[in-house]
């Protein structure tokens, strides 16, 4: 047996100043040296745990023995066989906790690199001309018809398989431009929104129609578009979309951006080019982001190429329970982010016009683990004080846009307003509707997402009998 | 894309356009709002619908010049497309018949007071209707809204056209009159629908408003146009544009229409140098 690799190839990046300055992505992605290198020491165990640990079953394994072998054509081809959307998969998932974990050398501290290889593969083919890259073949149109409600990452998936099963797939996106999260929400340092639109592309020539401007539950509703436009099943993908806020006194002054607001500005309508494109984002010295997910990452990271000064991230609890990618929160320290940690806002105080001047915090300490078995955060009394801000940013997750829910008779939903529908098939309560992403699950991640359309397409599969 | 099949000036710097949106069209309701992108580099901006017609497929909007969009709008013709036409969002007004409702509309808030007075006749109201503008050359859809109206006042604040004075004055009248009013409803500047609210306040008579806070999306996902309705925080896309206007916070909401003023600035500075044309204003 040969000796293990343990080498695992590091990923280039931009340095932490150079990056904090630009939009470009950060990670400039393997050379094909590095690609190889990382190829070679997958040791192509027969159990091939990584694809257990990959929530849409990539043939791992196999797409990197075609690209140690040299064959991207056939990497490529394994890669979409199961993942229609790799270059963004390669990108944003986090494989840490997913294939990368279950990788056989992760016992070894060196599991192999499967995102970057992803990635790297992805990004080939997306730079080949059109005439070599792997044809896409259809099976016949089998004449039914599938609506997809949001083109992120649940619908853009649920879509593909749909399309290449022989559904005629249509998508209605509320938004200008398909992509939905992978648009408005996560920046271009970390997924580039050219990548993206390659990836929609690549779902259209499929066959799949997009729809842009359609707000389903206003322009049309699901029933409609089953009982008046004849769409034999429906797909909600629409995500997790309303802000939630602190509720705290202040809050509404002005330049307290909720994240989703902020990240859209800059990410969807390009604030970070304006005056060049027409809407702006407020920019100042210094800022809060309050939150410790990746969104809180991702809006600090955009305020600090904004060009703000000081860019604080203000979590109540320690740095062992920030939910952001581990990679990610790395990224924003490394890039010079500053990390209060045990810190939460009491009140947003603002001067006679209007606008936020300062934050009121207080000091936490973690006492006993609470329902989501982290330590629950206990302020600490009479520990007060006041930050300075020209800008905060709230960043403490979303609910689901009720819009189709309140307009769609025989939905089942939660208290917390996600769509109740079965973990393994996304089938719903209500006839002919499945539902999978956020809206389901509450904020998750972007493979979650995917997991779920692409279950929820098998499903809808078996149920329209092919 | 959506084509304009029609473009009427109606006053300097007030335009109407009839836009081909037949899905739009199809649902849309007095009350309800647009979101437009007029190009690829463009702000998305929410206008008020201010009539459809579903026969043609179309959607009437009207507009008023005052930022970098409106002003490329302007220069838009008939033929030309806007390139994201997004409805109809937001709660239609609640219409049910209650006895009289006056409706008051000022400035360009005129065009979506006329649908909504509309609805309120066709439901079994009396409605009194009170128009403003600054002066004679500003006013706008006079005899559209007489046509829905039991009754009409017509204001220019230098009175130049109808009463001298303000629509605050006509509508205290009304109050004072002894005749019973069951709703006000106003569309207009924000300083306007606060004073109405102001005036009706004492007398105990619903004052509904339509907000126009600035919007991103337009579909609750972006918290921007958020309002302060009796102390609870509230979407104007999803839970309005309609609240009730005495319990809405105005000086939260006029705060709030500021915050890109300085930006606003810049980006029309900027796009008028481009196009190489003089401010009107």
């Amino acid at each position: 047996m040969p000796k293990l690799d343990l080498n695992r190839q590091p990923m280039p990046k931009q340095e932490p100043q150079v990056r904090a300055k630009n939009f470009n992505e950060v990670a400039l992605g393997y050379t094909p040296e590095q690609a190889l290198a990382e190829a070679n020491r997958c040791i192509q165990c027969p159990k091939h745990p990584c694809i257990d640990g990959c929530p849409v079953e990539v043939p791992i394994p196999e797409f990197i023995k075609a690209l140690r072998e040299g064959d991207m054509l056939q990497a490529v081809e394994v890669l979409k066989s199961k993942n229609s959307l790799p270059a963004i998969c390669g990108r944003v998932c986090p494989q840490e906790t997913q294939c990368e974990s279950a990788c056989t050398l992760s016992k070894k501290g060196a599991p192999i690199a499967i995102g970057r290889l992803e990635r790297y593969v992805a990004n080939w083919e997306l730079n080949q001309p059109a005439t070599s890259k792997p044809a896409v073949i259809l099976p016949p149109t089998n004449g039914k018809r599938i609506a997809v409600i949001g083109s992120g990452p649940a619908g853009l998936t649920a879509a593909a398989d749909m399309a290449k099963m022989g559904y005629q797939v249509t998508i209605f996106e509320a938004l200008h431009i398909a992509g939905g999260v992978l648009m408005y929400g996560i920046p271009e340092f970390r997924l580039p929104k050219h990548i993206v639109q390659s990836e929609v592309e690549y779902v259209k020539s499929l066959g799949v129609d997009i729809k842009l401007d359609s707000v389903v539950g206003k322009v049309v509703t699901v029933d409609e578009l089953m009982k008046e436009q004849g769409y034999d099943a429906v797909f909600l993908g629409t995500g997790a979309g309303l802000p939630m806020f602190l509720n705290i006194p202040g809050e509404n002054l002005n330049s307290i951006y909720s994240a989703n607001e902020f990240l859209t500005r800059i990410n969807l309508m390009k604030a970070y080019l304006f005056p060049e494109y027409d809407t702006p984002v407020q920019i100042g010295k210094r800022i809060a982001v309050i939150g410790g997910g990746n969104v809180a990452m991702d809006s600090a990271r955009c305020a600090l190429r904004l060009g703000f000064e000081e860019v604080h991230i203000v979590y109540r609890r320690s740095r062992a329970e920030l939910p952001a990618r581990q990679e990610e929160a790395e990224n924003a320290e490394e890039e010079g982010v500053i990390f209060k940690f045990l810190t939460n806002p009491v009140r947003f105080l603002g001067n006679k016009d209007g606008w936020v001047t300062q934050m009121e915090c207080v000091e936490m300490e973690l006492g006993e683990p609470d329902a989501s078995g982290r330590r629950r955060p206990i302020v600490k009394a009479g520990s007060e004080f006041m930050i300075d801000v020209d800008i905060a940013v709230i960043a403490l997750g979303t609910t689901p846009n009720p819009l189709i829910t309140a307009t769609t008779e025989g939905l089942d939903t939660t208290k917390g307003g996600t769509v109740v529908a079965s973990e393994t098939t996304g089938k719903t309560v209500k006839d002919s509707v499945w539902a999978g992403g956020d809206i389901v699950t509450g904020s998750a991640t972007v493979i979650s997402a995917m997991g779920a359309g692409k279950r929820a397409a098998a499903s809808m599969h078996e149920a329209l009998g092919g | 894309m959506y084509k304009i099949l029609h473009r009427e000036d109606l006053v300097p710097g007030i335009h109407l356009f009839r836009v081909e949106a037949p899905a739009v069209a199809a649902k849309a309701q007095a009350g309800q709002f647009v979101i437009v992108r007029v190009d690829e580099k463009g702000e998305r901006i929410p206008l008020t619908v201010a009539d459809w017609d579903r026969e043609e497929g179309s959607l009437t909007i009207v507009f008023m010049e005052v930022g970098t969009t409106t002003r490329k709008m302007a220069i838009l013709k008939k033929g030309d497309y806007i390139l994201n036409f997004v409805g109809p969002l937001g709660l239609p007004t609640h219409i049910e018949r209650l006895g009289t409702v006056v409706c008051v509309g000022g400035g360009v808030g005129v065009a979506p007071i006329v649908p909504i007075a509309r609805a309120f006749k066709e439901a079994g109201n009396k409605v009194i209707s009170i128009m403003g503008a600054r002066s004679w050359n500003l006013l706008f859809w006079e005899e559209r809204l007489r046509s829905v109206s039991n009754e009409l006042t017509v204001t220019t604040d230098d009175g130049s056209y109808g009463r001298k004075g303000v629509v605050t004055e006509p509508l205290k009248e009304i109050l004072d009159s002894g005749q019973k009013v069951d709703m006000v409803m106003a569309v207009g500047p924000v300083v306007m629908m606060k004073f109405c609210a102001k005036t009706t306040n004492p007398y105990g008579v619903k004052t509904v408003v339509s907000l126009n806070p600035i919007m991103v999306d337009g579909t609750g996902m972006c918290g921007c146009c958020r309002v302060e309705i009796g102390e609870k925080t509230k979407f104007t896309c999803v839970d309005g544009p309609d609240f009730d206007g005495h319990q809405v916070d105005w000086d939260l909401l006029l705060a709030r229409q500021h915050i890109y003023l300085e930006a606003e600035k810049r980006s029309l500075e900027l796009w008028e140098q481009r196009e190489g044309r003089e401010t009107n204003a």
